[in-house]
């Protein structure tokens, strides 16, 4: 009796060790990368609070499970725009206060520094990132340079790779289809647009293989699973910097938004976790997390400090999503539009997969 | 079985056959698990047998993919290894939490499950025990329902274990167990539970009852009598059943995912992760890994089950 | 136990007694249901143990497949309508009372909760609901044509039939989902439009593939299993570690182990392209499909099927089929008229037993089985973690519960449990 009591005592005694630590729930692989050495490291050099990476492949379906079930795990999270919108629209999410956050060096308050459309009730965004696509030239030397190539079997065969899920590929298979990138969302709107961006993934679909997290587009392409896919455009770039792949990204009909930091309700750590958010929103965090991954700060004073790539000859701007040449057939992802159609659409796509 | 001197030499020519048959099943059964040893000392970052590992080039192996394990995850994998290098290894690298979790969970979950089991097993091999069959079948179905299954149900019931009361009416809200090592060990608990009962109840067929009487008539207490008399002849088949209880714990991922948070990520959640994100050789390195503990484990029930047939006198024919 | 003992007495009419003068009937059934009660006090932790970590759970989450209140708690005064007025057609005061909770709803943020429970029953409902519950902040009566110029579809007795299901917190809707059935607007039950028909189709593949799953297990099983069987014990218990050693790994390494071997560049098809049988080009697509979770999962599950055949098999006397050709049959004969019977309780044991198995599989299809590849259990987790419908996850789970439990009662039946055996 006395050992069980030891054990049990023991039990709980792991179960309550370590609290001040946060956990911030992220999409994994290189952008983890880039957000440990840009934030985490950082972070705890600077006020010694420990950060546990977690993964999912998106992380704001867990973050809505885990609030309506009352199971906070998370005290911070990176979620696209819409699902930010979405989250905090249901009131799943702590308000953020963006006259707190930290202002730019030269002294521009942080609600005049953040791009525009940046700051919301209960969410910061961190960067800008683009969904675009990507082939190995190694495999297909006179590469695909239109949209419309990806969903060409016949010009350029082999298998593709497309997330599992509505948001992206509906625009992709529309602008492929040859509407302007101006009119996909009034296309989307009705429900004859939806069919026709259906009609076009229907085309490739037998030949497509499916990626949920954000890391499997380059390993399918590396593993020569897929021709060419889609992917997060950090992921590509990370591969063919980091890896030397020679994977090459085509900016045509790249859909791109904001990705937010948003603090789940009753998360277990409040006070670390807004700590950790107007950290790593400051313009030297941005920055410093720019030189990992090629995805653009969502603070205008962090984008001249952005130089190489950490292997020091690497310049990031051209593989940004906002730079010039990679804008001129480019969508704003509609977060208005997302944050009210995802939960449809997405059933519908999931039907359209389970049907062969 | 030889064949008997009257076979045809049709009968030897399909003898022949069903052996080499056998034999690819048995590559079948046990080539994909060999397969990760060689591929987990890859030089490259392939899964594929490189042109230099054919030809058994030393440069084509290297041991990158296990240092991997050590220092993915650490704060400063680049210092100079001496005392406090290994401290961090200890403290942050990924699998090595991931490796401690799963040795706290087994345990735990292990313990509870043999012991609870046990006493079970001992009261269901009696002949007394009322409503046998219908008691041993709840016992066993963790092993049958599929595990997805019981894992959603316990999602709903850690989030408020108070809640179940909440059908009388009262709606208590209580500390709950998700993200909980606790609740992560009773889950794995609950599904280790089928074994033990099985490999227990086997070893007690044969055991002979008058044994406990028979202490009993010598003036033995109960706790003497289950201390001297009848653990020392289950002993073996409780210790493997304790043992598929700590490999179903740790082999289980299903309940980590749905019930564990970030501070319980075992191996195979870590896996799991690493094979849906970046299957890199590392993952092979820690597969080789649970291979060689697997065999260790199956060498160790295998001497228990022969020493227990031995002692109960059901030697294998 | 010692009152039991034979040195009862004779009464004077002749019944027996223990010494203290008892009935010895009375004691040796007071005996006999105390040894019961301490067998089932042996039993009665674990018991409690698994009623409140599994039964109870579990329940638990079959309940949930019959009760939502996500809108009936959320729109009061609406439920109040529909309470009031069964079977009549929404009026000024429904128009009036959903706008009430709509206003009430926005400003709590619980609109999407509103909106989320009615567009699993009337899809493309979410943003409509959405956009309502922003616009009816300045809305003025008459409700009823004001919010039917917002937007039609609110004038769709279809939607009312909907609304009207989902403000009783107790539901069959989500039953109904869950095998590909709705209702329509007079609430008589139909099919799901097509487009939404999933579930069946699923459920009918997870069984086609277990079943095919089961085939392969019982074609390569059989043989060693017989091979196992008639060895002599010291080479059996040899080979017998080949059979063991993949049940004793891992799940996530041979799952591992798979894809490496049959990913495009992977073990298989490169040996495959490097013997000539294989151009580059026309690699085998061997993961990510079909395939890929049939490979896996027979070679997760032949252990199962080896097992029960091999302990069957094992006391089979090799004398029958000896006397069988002694008399005259051929071996083929005398296999299937003489062996093959016997064996015939182990077949069914290893067949249902990886049958029941593979009907619940989740983690192997999820990581080889691509689209095409997935099984209930996949449905059923996505569910639960992305689409977050709970109650369908649940009502799914529910079906494939009592499948699951009719196969077990089966096995129960025809095997029964008691011989269960691992290794």
């Amino acid at each position: 009796m006395k050992k069980l009591l030891v054990l049990t005592t023991a039990l709980t005694g792991v179960g309550f060790a370590a609290h001040a630590d946060i956990t911030v729930l992220s999409w994994g692989g290189a952008y983890e990368t880039s957000q440990v050495e840009g934030y985490n490291k950082p972070f705890t050099a600077a006020t010694s609070t420990n950060v546990i990476m977690t993964a999912a492949d998106n992380p704001a379906a867990p973050i809505k499970a885990m609030v309506e079930a009352g199971n906070v795990t998370v005290d911070v999270a990176d979620v696209e725009y819409a699902d930010a919108i979405r989250l905090c629209d249901e009131g799943l999410l702590e308000t953020i206060d963006a006259s707190t956050l930290p202002a730019a060096p030269d002294g521009t308050a942080a609600t005049d520094d953040f791009l525009p459309g940046a700051l919301t009730d209960c969410a910061v965004a961190s960067i800008v990132f683009s969904t675009v696509f990507a082939y190995d030239s190694s495999k297909i030397p006179e590469g695909p340079t239109k949209i419309s190539d990806f969903f060409d079997l016949e010009k350029f065969p082999g298998k593709r790779g497309l997330r599992k899920g509505a948001k992206a590929n509906l625009e992709m298979a529309l602008m492929a289809d040859g509407v302007a990138a101006a009119d996909v969302y009034a296309m989307l709107e009705t429900p004859e647009g939806i069919d026709r961006a259906f009609a076009k993934l229907d085309t490739i679909k037998a030949e497509t293989v499916w990626w949920e997290a954000g890391a499997q587009p380059p390993q399918l392409l590396a593993d020569g699973e897929v021709a060419m896919t889609t992917a997060y455009n950090g992921r590509i770039f990370a591969a063919a910097t980091a890896e030397a792949k020679p994977f090459v990204t085509v900016w045509d009909g790249q859909v791109y938004e904001y990705d937010m930091f948003v603090i789940p309700k009753g998360a277990p750590n409040l006070e670390g976790a807004m700590e950790y958010v107007k950290f790593a929103t400051s313009t030297p965090q941005l920055a410093e997390q720019a030189k990992w991954i090629s995805y653009g700060p969502a603070r205008k004073s962090s984008a001249p400090l952005i130089g190489l790539f950490n292997d020091g000859k690497t310049e990031m701007a051209p593989f940004m999503p906002t730079s010039e040449a990679n804008l001129t057939n480019a969508l704003p992802s509609s977060y208005e539009f997302w944050a009210d159609r995802d939960s449809e659409l997405n059933e519908r796509f999931n039907a359209w997969l389970a049907a062969n | 079985m030889p064949l008997p001197s009257y076979a045809t030499p049709l009968e030897r020519l399909w003898r022949r056959s069903y052996l080499v048959i056998c034999g690819l099943i048995f590559l079948f059964l046990i080539a994909p698990i060999l397969i990760v040893i060689p591929l987990s000392f890859n030089a490259e970052p392939y899964f594929t047998f490189t042109a230099k590992m054919l030809s058994f080039d030393p440069t084509g192996y290297s041991m990158r993919w296990y240092d991997l394990l050590l220092t993915f995850g650490m704060t400063a994998p680049d210092a100079a290894r001496d005392s406090s290098w290994w401290a961090d290894v200890w403290n942050n690298a990924t699998w090595v939490r991931a490796a401690k979790n799963s040795i706290i969970i087994g345990f735990f979950s292990t313990i509870l499950a043999t012991v609870l089991g046990t006493l079970a097993a001992l009261g269901l091999s009696r002949a007394e025990m009322p409503y046998r069959k219908t008691i041993m079948a709840i016992l066993i179905s963790p092993m049958i329902v599929p595990v997805i299954i019981t894992a959603t149900g316990l999602f709903f019931f850690y989030s408020n274990p108070c809640g179940v009361i909440a059908w009388a009416g009262v709606e208590p809200a209580c500390f709950r167990l998700t993200g909980k090592y606790l609740g992560v060990v009773l889950a794995h608990a609950t599904l280790g539970i089928p074994f033990v009962i099985i490999t227990v109840t086997a070893t007690l067929i044969g055991f002979d009852q008058s044994l406990i009487r028979a202490s009993a008539s010598l003036g033995a207490s109960p706790s003497t009598t289950f201390f001297k008399v009848i653990m020392p002849l289950i002993l073996p088949g409780v210790v493997s059943g304790a043992l598929f209880a700590f490999v179903t714990s740790w082999d289980e991922v299903v309940m980590v995912i749905f019930l564990g948070a970030p501070d319980q990520q075992t191996l195979p959640r870590q896996m799991w992760n690493g094979i849906r994100e970046q299957i890199s050789p590392a993952i092979l390195s820690v597969a080789t890994i649970l291979v060689i503990i697997s065999i260790l484990l199956l060498a160790t029930v295998e001497l228990l089950r022969r020493r227990s047939e031995r002692l109960r006198g059901v030697a294998p024919q | 136990m010692a009152d039991v003992t034979a040195q009862g007495m004779t009464t004077g009419d002749g019944r027996l007694t223990t010494t203290d003068g008892r009935p010895l009937k009375l004691a040796l059934a007071h005996a006999q249901s105390r040894n019961r009660r301490r067998a089932f006090l042996l039993v009665a932790p674990l018991l409690l143990f698994i009623v409140v970590t599994f039964v109870l759970p579990i329940g638990q989450m079959l309940h949930e497949a019959v009760y939502n209140d996500e809108f009936s708690t959320h729109v009061p005064e609406l439920k109040a309508w529909f309470d009031a007025n069964p079977a009549a057609e929404p009026d000024e005061a429904a128009y009036a009372a959903l706008v009430a909770d709509f206003r009430v709803a926005a400003q709590e943020r619980t609109i999407g909760k509103i909106g989320t429970r009615l567009n699993y029953d009337y899809p493309g409902v979410l943003s409509l609901v959405k956009s309502t519950g922003r616009a009816v902040k300045g809305m003025e009566p008459p409700f009823k044509d004001a919010l039917i110029a917002e937007d039609e579809r609110w004038a769709d007795p279809q939607l009312w039939s909907v609304m009207r299901e989902a403000s009783s917190a107790y539901t069959a809707s989500f039953m109904l989902a869950a095998v590909d059935l709705a209702r329509d607007k007079d609430g008589a039950i139909t099919r799901a439009p097509e487009e939404r028909q999933v579930y069946v189709k699923l459920f009918i593949r997870t069984f086609v593939l277990s079943g095919l799953i089961t085939l392969i297990c019982l074609i390569l099983g059989f043989p060693v299993a017989h091979l196992l069987a008639t060895l002599p014990m010291r080479w059996s218990n040899v080979l017998m570690i080949l059979v063991l050693l993949p049940f004793w790994t891992s799940l996530l390494v041979r799952t591992t182990s798979w894809m490496v071997l049959l990913q495009g560049q992977g073990v298989v098809n490169n040996s495959l392209v490097a013997l000539g049988l294989l151009t580059d080009d026309g690699r085998l697509p061997m993961i990510n499909n079909q395939i890929g979770t049939v490979v896996a999962m027979t070679h997760v599950l032949l252990p199962f099927m080896i097992l029960p055949l091999y302990s069957v098999m094992r006391p089979i006397p090799p004398s029958y089929v000896r006397a069988a050709r002694s008399l005259g049959a051929t071996s083929w004969t005398a296999f299937r008229r003489v062996y093959l019977p016997q064996t015939l309780p182990g077949i069914g044991a290893g067949a249902l037993l990886v049958f029941i198995l593979a009907v619940g599989y989740y983690i192997t299809p999820a990581l080889v089985g691509g689209a095409s590849g997935q099984l209930i259990s996949n449905l059923i987790a996505f569910h639960m973690q992305d689409s977050l419908n709970w109650s369908l996850g649940a009502a799914l789970s529910a079906i494939l519960l009592v499948l699951v439990l009719v196969l077990y009662w089966l096995y129960d039946r025809i095997v029964g449990i008691d011989n269960l055996k691992l290794g």
